[in-house]
């Protein structure tokens, strides 16, 4: 069981002088209950991963399998991969969020009355009441409502794997949390794949970490080895460090030195900088 | 991000036509058209369509973009000539088909009226591909100011034109994200008679007139922060004018046109 | 200075005042961060500062010019300049430099003028070199930095910014905040930046912090990233690096309740 992309490549209008290519044989793997980060700059080619792994782009080269069968633009393989888009609150075009939310299950083909309890069953999931949210016209909600309210029309259709593009980006701290939590909560029930750029968001949940450079692979591999291979990704400009860590790396560049081991434990980086200090580290 | 093209998108090629002035290269458009709807035979069809030959190949557009545009306009071309050339039965004939005939009358008309066509629209084209979308806004509303005198609001259909020009490519790229979005969410475009098709597309259309009047809205404020008050007392960066060079080659080519239009 | 003098404002179909009773004043060269949650009056109090909303009650001045006056808007816009969210919502032009030239343009200056303003500007931004860029084609921080300079090419002396780091990427974030951060204390233009990002707050001169409409604080922003619950109740949070500041000041070493950043931790530490 897993969600699989092997040597995808995918170049814009092939065959133009315009033409350029967006992802060069990236491949990935994705298993249910597993959380991946995609990392990497704008413009990387991340977004266009997200959507050859929805099956949205005919990729020029490559294969997208979901569990096992070749996923096409037929309807049917649809059901197993959620994708939720940039910025989603701008496309809501229903008059309540429960009709929206409902708007998936009824393509897959459930009946309304279905449809609908799929929809309340995600606003639930998502931490929205679906008695005093369902009801409500989508733009009344507030940033992070609104986020949320898009991920449970995803979530309404109970894919298996689930494609999320920047999910917390203008939110504000308490959106950003929220939608974490749901986020965090949902693994147990599907493969996730985040690309963020943030990189403090779920980085301490997360089981591996995809680096894009460029429309390729620069990093792949769990959390200890991405922040072991950070210095090297922050020197090409293909990640950034989280910030604790950013400032233990900072510390060392200063004095430099080099040799504190990569953590992400707010505690062990207090210790280590103290060290840096008490040892009489002199800044060159 | 990935670039969009279409017909008669400007190529940004360097050639004595680009530096050709906007406003002069609309009077040369206004002058072949004018000539070719005058020219009454194959000779003269003929001078403006050289003309038009030599203008492509001193503009060092590829001839794949020009051709790009001739795609859209085949259908209207091919018919013009098949309306033309076709008759019912007649006596002499070069081909029949059934009842269907071609003679040879029918056919010079047919093509005569396609090769105009033909030309009008490589040339017209042809002023696209050259002249980056500015600089068509600024020739424009220059040619178009003496529309001012008749209360015609030039200067506010300029600024529409340049508005429009500059949110064409982020309205295509917030429909595409709209439509790919539901298409995750399993809506089917591409299936079902015309109706149906049209019926999937509802639910793209909503969120993307909210966002243009949302962004209407937003951009307004915008223009208002940055004291936009119509165009009066307003100045231009560019205030590009006719060079002595852009009157004589508007002039002299556009009389030439003319010229051959009228006699041939 | 740009006054506040006990500002409400309510819009003609909400049941609460959006603003009631605000007042604060703000110097040239000076950065004033703004903080609040969802609906606490925000982008109201921005919209305000140069006459695109005017005050149901209290007086907003520019330099002795009240926006209420209508005589008064032109010269209150060229004086205060705005930078919002979003900004595709802002970009005019075809390419960067036309831009830029929008808002010089509409004051009607010559062209040489226009030419000089938009070339400094742009190079304040950093952006020399893309002026015939078409704006879909700039990243989403280079946009924002085009929309700055649009601002900065009018010759303001005031800037009010409406959470103009939002839609960026941290990279692209570190680059307007400096910008933003340079504009204030290096070129002396009086700065409003409303934002919900906690390290912006530590880079002020000063905070407010509104809630209902209300102001709730005023001050010094070492003392509102100290209060956590008033910082949460604005939508902020100083996270994984206020814990770590508080580690560090508990192991005895002097780092500021204000140092979220590494830059500024590693500067507290090694001064």
């Amino acid at each position: 069981m897993a969600l699989t992309l092997a040597d995808i490549t995918c170049e814009y209008a092939e065959g133009s002088p315009l033409s350029y290519r967006a992802l060069e044989s990236v491949s990935l793997s994705i298993e249910p209950g597993e959380l991946v980060l995609l990392l990497g700059p704008t413009g990387s080619g991340k977004t266009t991963l997200l959507r050859a792994a929805a099956g949205l782009l005919p990729s020029s080269a490559g294969t997208v399998e979901v569990d096992g069968v070749r996923i096409g633009v037929r309807g049917a393989q649809r059901a197993a991969v959620g994708m939720l888009f940039q910025r989603p609150e701008s496309q809501f075009f229903a008059l309540s969020v429960e009709e929206d939310c409902a708007f998936g299950p009824r393509n897959l083909g459930r009946s309304d009355k279905d449809a609908r309890a799929d929809g309340r069953a995600a606003l639930a999931q998502v931490g929205l009441d679906p008695s005093t949210f369902g009801p409500r016209e989508p733009w009344t909600l507030s940033g992070g409502e609104a986020r949320r309210a898009a991920l449970a029309g995803v979530l309404a259709m109970r894919p298996r794997y689930l494609l999320l593009d920047e999910p917390t980006a203008g939110l504000d701290a308490v959106g950003r949390d929220s939608v974490a939590a749901v986020i965090e909560r949902t693994r147990h029930t599907a493969g996730v794949l985040v690309v963020t750029h943030d990189p403090d968001l779920l980085i301490r949940r997360a089981d591996r970490v995809l680096v894009m450079s460029e429309g390729r692979t620069a990093f792949s591999g769990d959390v200890p080895a991405f922040l072991a291979a950070l210095p090297a990704l922050t020197a090409t400009g293909a990640a950034e460090a989280p910030e604790v860590l950013r400032t233990l790396m900072l510390a060392e560049r200063r004095l430099g030195r080099a040799g504190a081991t990569p953590t992400l434990d707010v505690d062990e980086a207090a210790s280590s900088l103290a060290r840096m200090c008490a040892e009489g580290g002199v800044p060159r | 991000m990935k670039p969009i093209s279409g017909m008669g998108q400007y190529v940004p090629t360097d050639s004595p036509l680009h530096h050709l002035d906007a406003a002069a290269k609309i009077g040369l458009a206004a002058a072949l058209t004018t000539a070719l709807f005058m020219a009454s035979g194959f000779a003269g069809l003929g001078v403006l369509a050289a003309a038009v030959a030599w203008a492509v190949a001193s503009s060092r557009v590829p001839l794949r973009a020009v051709a790009r545009g001739l795609g859209a306009v085949s259908f209207v071309v091919v018919f013009t000539l098949l309306a033309n050339s076709l008759r019912w039965e007649p006596a002499v004939a070069l081909l029949r088909i059934g009842p269907l005939a071609v003679d040879a009358a029918g056919l010079r008309t047919g093509a005569f009226f396609a090769v105009r066509i033909l030309v009008l629209v490589v040339g017209t084209t042809l002023l696209t591909l050259t002249t980056s979308p500015v600089r068509l806004s600024g020739g424009l509303e220059r040619v178009m100011r003496p529309l001012s005198w008749l209360r015609v609001p030039v200067g506010d259909l300029a600024m529409t034109l340049t508005i429009a020009l500059r949110f064409i490519p982020t309205t295509a790229e917030e429909a595409e994200r709209i439509v790919m979005a539901q298409q995750a969410r399993g809506a089917v475009f591409d299936k079902g008679g015309p109706i149906r098709r049209a019926r999937a597309y509802a639910p793209v259309l909503v969120p993307l007139f909210f966002q243009l009047f949302r962004r209407a809205d937003a951009l307004a404020t915008a223009m208002e922060a940055r004291c936009y008050r119509g165009t009066e007392g307003r100045t231009r960066m560019r205030e590009e004018r006719m060079r002595g060079v852009d009157w004589l080659v508007m002039l002299g080519l556009g009389a030439a046109l003319v010229a051959v239009g009228w006699f041939l | 200075m740009l006054e506040f003098a006990e500002v409400s404002f309510a819009y003609p179909t909400a049941t609460a005042p959006a603003l009631d009773g605000v007042s604060f004043s703000l110097e040239p060269g000076q950065l004033l961060v703004v903080v609040g949650a969802n609906g606490s009056g925000k982008s109201t109090l921005a919209r305000l500062c140069d006459g695109l909303l005017t005050p149901g009650g209290g007086r907003v001045l520019v330099d002795g010019l009240d926006t209420a006056d209508v005589s008064l808007v032109w010269d209150i816009r060229v004086k205060v300049g705005m930078v919002f969210q979003d900004p595709d919502d802002q970009i005019v032009g075809t390419t960067v430099d036309d831009d830029c030239a929008f808002g010089p343009e509409n004051l009607g200056l010559p062209p040489e003028e226009i030419v000089a303003r938009v070339a400094e500007a742009l190079t304040s931004v950093g952006m020399d070199g893309l002026e015939r860029r078409e704006p879909h084609l700039l990243s989403e921080g280079q946009k924002q930095r085009l929309a700055i300079a649009g601002a900065l090419a009018m010759g303001p002396r005031y800037l009010v910014f409406d959470e103009p780091s939002a839609m960026l990427d941290p990279a692209g974030r570190r680059s307007a905040i400096a910008i933003i951060e340079r504009l204030a204390h290096e070129q002396g233009h009086g700065v409003l930046l409303v934002s919900h990002d906690a390290a912006d707050v530590a880079r002020a001169d000063r905070a407010l912090a509104l809630s209902g409409g209300c102001v709730v604080f005023e001050g010094a922003p070492e003392d509102l990233l100290a209060d956590a619950a008033l910082l949460r109740a604005c939508g902020l949070a100083t996270g994984s690096m206020g814990v770590l500041g508080e580690r560090l000041r508990a192991l005895g070493l002097a780092v500021p309740v204000g140092a979220l950043e590494a830059e500024s931790v590693v500067d507290a530490l090694w001064p």
